[in-house]
C-alpha cells in the first residue's frame, strides 16, 4: 500500500481530476438530459468558451512548477482586449498589426516581471500583484468606456466556424444541416497545449523548470541556469497571456475595464485542480486542461439550471479549490511521515 | 605517485564584511591524489572551495588548472564544471521531485532529434549506478530514497561529470560505516584513474584512512601542507588548534562522576513510537552522564526525542523523579525539568534574526508562559551570565545570532537550555561541526554539570568523546536499544562489539 | 565631512528610515499640486483639510495593515481575503441592523448586536483561514484565496444581491465623526487598534513568539512554543481587524455594498506591510512600519487624485511605486550594488 502511494502520488491526483470531470459530466447528462445536455456541441462549447483559459492555464502551470505564481493574467487579458479594440477601432489599424503589437506587449510584460523575479529575486506574488495593478490601470488609462470591435477581418476570425461534419448533424426547421462546430481558437489552444507539454517533458529547458521548482538551490549547484530559466518562463507566460487574451477577445469582441476579473483565480484553480503543486516541482498541462473543463462544466450546469446567480460558479470553484488544496496537503503530510 | 599538478591556487585572498576569510592561501592538488582540507570553524575551508567553484569571488591570487596553462576564474559552478571541477556537498544538492536518472543527467541529457531521449537516459543511469554497486530503479523520484542513497547518487553525478578535480565537502556526515567504505572504494578507484580529489572533513580517522596529503588552514591563513603518513594525529590536531593539547587528558581524569544515588531521575518503561524507535526500558540516575551510541540511523536521536516529547511516544510509561508523567509535547517535558539540544542546530535551534539575548532567554520564557514576560533587566542579567560562563564570542547581546560562528551559535543554544535550570539535559551531537577547542569546553562543561547534580544524556558519533564524559552507555542498533555498558566497559572495543552485535562485522 | 557621512549612515541604518522617508516624500509631493495640503481648519466642529482627509481615509487600511503584519510575520504568507472579509462583515452588520430589509431608517435590532455580529464574522473567517494554514499546513496565499474568491459571493447572498442601506444618523458616526469630538472617528479607531495591538505584543510575549515562529517554527516547537497556535491566532486576529475595518467602511457609506467594500484593499494592505520595511517572508517585524506604509499609500493615492488621475487608473502608479520600493529593499539589489561598488574601487586601484 505504501509503495503504491509513493509511485502514484502525482498520477493519483491527476486520476482524481479526470474522474471528477467524468463524474460531473455524467451527472450533467443525467440531470439535464431533457434540456439537451447530451448534444456533442455542449462538450465542444466547453472548449470554445474556454480556449483562452486553456492557453493561460498552460502558462500558469509552467509558472507554478517553478514555484512561482502570476496573478496578473486576468489584467493582461483585459489589457490585451482593450488594446486590440482601441488599435482597431480608434486608431484604425488592421487586425494583423494590432495582433502583433499585442503579442509583443505580452512578451515585454513577461520580460519585465521575469526580470524582477528572476534577477532581483523579488517574490513572484508581489511582482505579479504590481503587474496586475499596472495592467488593469493601463486598461483604464486607454479607455474608461467599452470599445466594441467592428474590424472586418477580426470579426471574420471570430465568426469562422469549423464544422465537424464527421460528428454528424441535425437538420433544423429551415432544412439546413447544423453540424457540431468549433472555432479556430480551440485548435490554437490545443496546439499550445501540446507544444507546452513537449517543452516540459522533452527539452532541457522544460526539465530545468521542474528542477528549479523542486529545489532551486540544488538546481543552481548542478550548474543549471536558474535565472535565465525563470526569466524565460515568465516571458513565455506573458506571450501565452496575450495569446489567451486574443482568444478571449475573439469571444467577446470588445474591450472594457472590468473584463476578465478573477480570471487569474480560474487559471490557478484549474492548475491546482489539475494536480499542480503550489509548492512547485510538480505539474502537468493536461491536468490543467481537465481543471479548465471542470470549471467549464460547472458553468454549464449553472447556465442549464437557469435560476442560480453566477456567483455560485465562483463559490463552487472556490470550494473545489479548497478540496484539492486540502487533498494536496494531506498527501504531503503522508509523504512526510516516511 | 609523483604526478603533475592538476590544480594550483596561489595567494588567494577574500574578505567578507568585517572578516578576512582567506589571507594569501596556497593550495596545490596533483592528479591521482586524495588531499584533505582541514581546519576548525572559521579556518576558511568552505570559503576556499566556494572561491574555487565560482560561488564566491576572490579579490587577489590566481587559480590554474594545469602547470603552464592560463589562469582561470570561475564565475559559476557551471563554469567550474566546464573546467573539470565538480563538487559534492554535505547537503544533497539534487532535486527531490525529479527521477534518479534525471538528477544524474540534467543539463546534459542524451537527445534524439533535438528532444530528450528518456529511454537512453534511463539506461545510461542504470549502467552508471551499477558500476558503483547501486542497483535501484532510476525512474523513481529521488525523494523516495534515503538520504544516504541520495548522497551517493550526488557523488555518482559528480564522478560522471568531473574529469580532473572532484571536491567532496563533508560527504560522510550522513553516511554510516558501510556507506563510507563504499565511498572510499570509489575514491580509490578514481584516484587510480588520475582524478584529483579534495576531501573536506572533520573526521580524523577518515583522513588517515584514505588521504595522501593534508592541508591545514587556520583563521583564514595557510598553516601548511603535509604528507599524511608523516604527520602524527596529535600534531595534526595541534596545528589545527594552534596550541598544545593537554586539556582532553584532563577530562579523562575528572570525568567519571559518582551518580550513584538510589532513585532514578528518569525511569522509562516500554516507551516506543511506531516506525521510529522500538519500546525500550531505561533508567537514569541523578548526576549520571549517560551516553547513547550506535550507528547512524540506529535511533539515538529518536530515543531522545521520544523521552522529551518532541516525537510523541505511542506506548510506555515514564516516571520523572518517581512521579508518573505524560509528556505529549516539548512544553510538558520542559515543565518536568527537561531540556533538549537538538542535533540540527541550524534548523531546529537557532532563531537567526533574533539577538543573542533573545535566543538565550527564549526557552525560559516559554517555560514561564506567555503572560509573564521576562523584564529587560532580568534578560540582560541572565544573558550576560551565560555569555560569560560559556565564553560566547559576540559583539554584543543584541547582535543577531546569525552573525556568530557555528561554535558560538552552538554555545548560545546550550546556554538557552542551561538557563532553564534543567534537571535532565539531553545533548544530541552537541559538538558536531564544532572546532576542537569548543568541543573540549563543552565536554568539560558536561562533566561539571553532572557533578552539580544535573543528569545528562549525551549523544555523539565520536566514541572518544563519549568515553571521556560518560559514566554509562546505552547502545542502539536498528532502532532498538540492545544493551547497556557500565563504566568499566567504556572503551572502544567493548562499544564497537556492543554496536555490532554478535561478533565483528566487516 | 566624515562626521556628516557617519551621521547619514546611522540615519539610514534605522529600520524605519526608508518607510518614513517615503512617507515624507509623498506628503511633500502633494504640496506641489495642492499648496494648501497641510492646511487644517475646523468645519462643523470637525477638523478639515487635505491632510486630515488622507489620515481619515487611511484608517481602514491601517487597521487591515495591523492584522496583515502579524500574519506575514508569523507565517511568511499573506491573507488576501481581507477585502472580501470586510465585505462579509459589513453585510452581516447591515443585515442584522436592517432585519433583512433592503433599506431602513432605524435600527431593527440593537446597534451593538450588529457590531458584534460583524466582528464575529471577521473572527470566524480568520478561524477558517487559520485552520487551513496552521492545522492543514496549506500555503497561506492559496488558503486565503478561497475566501478571496468566495467571500464576496457570500456577502452577496447575505444581502440578497442588493445594497442594504442603514439610514440612521448614529450608524454613520463610526465612519464620520461623533458630535463634540473634532477628530474623525475612523482615525480614533485606527489609533486604538494600533495602540492595543502594540500593548498586546509587548506586554505579553506575543511579539517575541510571533517573530520566533516566523523565523524558525521548528525551533520554536522544541522550546515549547506552540507554533501552530501562534499562526492560527495571527490569522484570527487579521480576520478580526478585517471585521473592524469592514464596520468602519460600511459606516462611511452607511450601507453594505458587497461588491465594493474593501475592493483591492487586500493588495494595499500587503503593500503597506512591505513598504513598512517588513520582510514578506516573515520573522522580525515592525508594526509602526506597516502603519507608516499604510499612510504612505493613502497619501500617494491623494497625490494622484490631485493630478487628475481617476480611481481606475491609480493602480498603475501604485504598481510602479511598489515595485521600485520593494526592489530597493531587496537584498539581491544591495548585493549587486555593493559588487558594483567594489568593482569600481578595484578598478580605481589599478588605474
Amino acid at each position: 500500500m505504501k509503495k503504491r502511494e509513493k509511485i502514484d502520488g502525482k498520477v493519483f491526483l491527476l486520476i482524481i481530476t479526470i474522474v471528477l470531470f467524468l463524474v460531473m459530466y455524467a451527472a450533467g447528462l443525467i440531470i439535464f438530459k431533457s434540456k439537451g445536455f447530451a448534444k456533442p456541441q455542449v462538450f465542444l462549447n466547453l472548449f470554445i468558451s474556454n480556449a483562452g483559459l486553456i492557453v493561460i492555464a498552460a502558462g500558469m502551470t509552467m509558472v507554478m512548477i517553478t514555484g512561482g505564481i502570476d496573478i496578473s493574467v486576468g489584467s493582461i487579458v483585459a489589457l490585451t482586449c482593450m488594446m486590440l479594440a482601441w488599435m482597431m477601432e480608434i486608431k484604425g489599424m488592421g487586425a494583423v498589426p494590432a495582433l502583433l503589437i499585442v503579442m509583443i506587449m505580452g512578451i515585454v510584460f513577461g520580460l519585465v516581471q521575469g526580470f524582477f523575479i528572476a534577477y532581483l529575486k523579488l517574490q513572484p506574488f508581489i511582482v505579479t500583484l504590481a503587474g496586475m495593478f499596472f495592467a488593469r490601470g493601463m486598461t483604464a488609462i486607454i479607455s474608461q468606456e467599452m470599445i466594441s470591435i467592428k474590424n472586418e477581418m477580426f470579426l471574420k476570425w471570430a465568426k469562422s466556424k469549423i464544422n465537424l461534419t464527421f460528428l454528424g448533424g441535425t437538420v433544423n426547421k429551415k432544412g439546413m444541416v447544423n453540424y457540431s462546430f468549433i472555432y479556430p481558437s480551440v485548435i490554437i489552444a490545443l496546439i499550445v497545449l501540446v507544444c507546452i507539454f513537449v517543452l516540459l517533458k522533452f527539452t532541457k529547458f522544460g526539465r530545468t523548470i521542474y528542477a528549479v521548482g523542486g529545489n532551486e538551490q540544488s538546481a543552481l549547484m548542478m550548474g543549471l541556469n536558474v535565472r535565465r530559466t525563470k526569466l524565460l518562463v515568465y516571458v513565455i507566460n506573458g506571450f501565452l497571456c496575450s495569446l489567451g487574451g486574443f482568444l478571449f477577445a475573439l469571444n467577446t469582441c470588445a474591450g472594457f475595464v472590468e473584463q476578465a476579473k478573477g480570471f487569474e483565480m480560474e487559471a490557478i484553480a484549474s492548475a491546482v485542480i489539475g494536480g499542480t503543486l503550489l509548492t512547485g516541482g510538480v505539474g502537468n498541462v493536461f491536468g490543467s486542461l481537465f481543471g479548465v473543463l471542470i470549471k467549464g462544466t460547472i458553468e454549464t450546469f449553472i447556465t442549464f439550471q437557469g435560476t442560480l446567480s453566477s456567483w455560485w460558479t465562483k463559490i463552487t470553484i472556490a470550494a473545489l479549490l479548497a478540496f484539492f488544496i486540502i487533498l494536496q496537503s494531506l498527501f504531503a503530510k503522508a509523504k512526510e511521515k516516511h | 605517485m609523483p604526478n603533475e599538478i592538476v590544480l594550483s591556487m596561489k595567494n588567494i585572498s577574500k574578505t567578507f564584511p568585517g572578516v578576512r576569510a582567506l589571507d594569501h592561501v596556497d593550495f596545490t592538488l596533483r592528479s591521482g591524489e586524495i588531499h584533505a582540507l582541514m581546519g576548525e570553524n572559521g579556518a576558511g575551508k568552505s570559503t576556499l572551495i566556494k572561491v574555487l567553484t565560482g560561488v564566491e569571488e576572490f579579490e587577489s591570487g590566481e587559480i590554474k588548472i594545469e602547470v603552464g596553462s592560463q589562469t582561470i576564474i570561475n564565475h559559476s559552478p557551471q563554469e567550474a564544471q566546464e573546467h573539470g571541477i565538480s563538487t559534492v556537498y554535505q547537503e544533497v544538492n539534487l532535486c527531490p521531485n525529479l527521477s534518479v536518472a534525471e538528477n544524474l543527467f540534467i543539463g546534459r541529457e542524451p537527445k534524439r532529434a533535438g528532444l530528450i531521449d528518456w529511454k537512453t537516459m534511463n539506461r545510461k543511469a542504470t549502467e552508471l549506478l551499477s558500476k558503483l554497486d547501486m542497483n535501484i530503479d532510476v525512474t523513481k523520484a529521488l525523494e523516495n530514497y534515503s538520504i544516504a542513497l541520495q548522497q551517493m547518487i550526488a557523488i555518482a553525478r559528480a564522478v560522471d561529470m568531473s574529469a580532473k578535480v572532484l571536491i567532496l565537502d563533508e560527504p560522510t556526515s550522513s553516511l554510516d560505516d558501510n556507506e563510507v567504505e563504499k565511498l572510499f572504494r570509489l575514491m580509490r578507484r578514481l584516484k587510480a584513474d588520475g582524478v584529483g580529489i579534495i576531501f573536506v572533513t572533520h573526521f580524523l580517522e577518515q583522513v588517515y584512512e584514505v588521504c595522501d596529503k593534508i592541508t591545514v588552514l587556520r583563521n583564514g591563513g595557510l598553516v601548511g601542507e603535509y604528507e599524511t603518513e608523516k604527520l602524527p594525529r596529535v600534531q595534526l590536531v595541534a596545528k589545527m588548534m594552534g596550541k598544545d593539547f593537554d586539556d582532553l587528558e584532563a577530562i579523562k581524569k575528572v570525568g567519571k562522576t559518582a551518580g550513584k544515588s538510589s532513585e532514578p531521575v528518569i525511569d522509562a518503561k516500554g516507551i516506543g513510537r511506531q516506525g521510529t524507535i522500538k519500546p525500550y526500558d531505561l533508567q537514569i540516575r541523578k548526576g549520571e552522564v549517560i551516553g547513547l551510541s550506535g550507528l547512524l540511523g540506529s535511533g539515538r536521536s529518536e530515543l531522545a526525542r521520544s523521552l522529551y516529547g518532541a516525537d510523541k511516544p505511542d506506548s510506555g510509561e515514564l516516571k520523572v523523579s518517581g512521579k508518573t508523567v505524560v509528556l505529549h509535547t516539548p512544553r510538558d517535558a520542559m515543565m518536568a525539568g527537561m531540556a533538549y539540544l537538538p542535533e540540527n542546530r541550524k534548523e531546529e535551534g537557532i532563531v537567526a534574526d533574533l539577538s543573542v539575548r533573545e535566543n538565550l532567554i527564549l526557552a525560559l520564557q516559554a517555560k514561564r508562559g506567555m503572560f509573564h514576560p521576562i523584564g529587560s533587566k532580568e534578560q540582560e542579567e541572565l544573558a550576560n551570565k551565560y555569555v560569560k560562563l560559556l565564553q560566547i564570542k559576540t559583539a554584543s547581546l543584541d547582535t543577531p545570532v546569525r552573525s556568530l560562528s557555528g561554535g558560538n551559535q552552538q554555545k548560545v543554544i546550550l546556554g538557552r537550555w542551561l538557563l532553564t535550570d534543567p534537571d535532565f539535559l539531553i545533548l544530541d551531537e552537541p559538538t558536531r561541526g564544532i572546532d576542537v577547542g569548543t568541543k573540549t569546553e563543552i565536554q568539560k562543561l558536561v562533566v561539571q554539570l553532572a557533578k552539580e547534580g544535573v543528569t545528562v544524556m549525551f549523544i555523539s558519533s565520536e566514541i572518544e568523546e563519549m568515553i571521556r564524559t560518560c559514566s554509562r552507555m546505552a547502545v542502539l542498533r536498528d532502532r532498538e536499544k540492545v544493551s547497556e555498558l557500565i563504566e568499566e566497559e567504556l572503551d572502544q572495543n567493548h562499544i564497537m562489539k556492543a554496536i555490532a552485535g554478535g561478533g565483528t562485522d566487516e | 565631512m566624515n562626521k556628516g557621512k557617519a551621521f547619514i549612515k546611522r540615519l539610514t541604518g534605522y529600520r524605519l528610515f526608508l518607510p518614513l522617508f517615503c512617507l515624507v516624500l509623498v506628503l511633500f509631493s502633494n504640496l506641489i499640486k495642492t499648496p494648501g495640503f497641510f492646511e487644517v481648519t475646523i468645519k462643523n466642529g470637525v477638523l478639515y483639510g487635505y491632510i486630515i482627509d488622507v489620515i481619515n481615509r487611511a484608517s481602514d487600511l491601517v487597521i487591515l495593515a495591523v492584522g496583515m503584519t502579524l500574519v506575514v510575520a508569523a507565517s511568511g504568507g499573506t491573507d488576501i481575503s481581507v477585502g472580501a472579509v470586510m465585505s462579509v462583515a459589513g453585510a452581516v452588520c447591515c443585515f442584522i441592523l436592517s432585519g433583512g430589509q433592503q433599506s431602513v431608517n432605524e435600527f431593527v435590532n440593537p446597534y451593538i448586536l450588529g457590531v458584534l455580529a460583524a466582528v464575529l464574522a471577521g473572527i470566524l473567517c480568520g478561524c477558517f483561514n487559520g485552520f487551513l494554514v496552521a492545522k492543514l499546513k496549506i500555503q497561506p496565499m492559496v488558503a486565503t484565496l478561497i475566501l478571496f474568491t468566495a467571500g464576496r459571493g457570500i456577502a452577496q447572498l447575505i444581502t440578497k444581491g442588493q445594497i442594504t442601506y442603514i439610514r440612521v444618523e448614529s450608524y454613520k458616526m463610526l465612519g464620520s465623526s461623533i458630535p463634540g469630538i473634532p477628530i474623525p472617528t475612523p482615525v480614533f479607531v485606527a489609533l486604538i487598534v494600533v495602540l492595543l495591538t502594540y500593548v498586546l505584543l509587548k506586554k505579553t510575549t506575543l511579539g517575541l513568539y510571533i517573530q520566533t515562529v516566523g523565523i524558525n517554527a521548528k525551533a520554536s516547537k522544541l522550546m515549547g512554543i506552540k507554533s501552530s497556535m501562534i499562526i492560527f491566532l495571527s490569522y484570527v486576529f487579521c480576520g478580526l481587524c478585517a471585521g473592524i475595518s469592514g464596520l468602519v467602511a460600511s459606516s462611511r457609506i452607511y450601507s453594505a455594498d458587497a461588491n465594493n467594500i474593501g475592493l483591492n484593499l487586500e493588495l494595499d494592505a500587503i503593500l503597506a506591510v512591505a513598504l513598512g520595511g517588513n520582510s514578506l517572508a516573515g520573522g522580525k517585524f515592525s508594526l509602526l512600519g506597516s502603519v507608516i506604509g499604510a499612510y504612505t499609500i493613502q497619501a500617494l493615492s491623494t497625490t494622484l487624485y490631485a493630478m487628475g488621475v481617476s480611481p481606475d487608473q491609480i493602480p498603475v502608479y501604485k504598481a510602479i511605486v511598489v515595485v521600485v520600493i520593494v526592489a530597493l529593499q531587496s537584498t539581491e539589489l544591495k548585493r549587486m550594488v555593493s559588487k558594483l561598488q567594489m568593482n569600481i574601487k578595484s578598478g580605481k586601484k589599478v588605474a
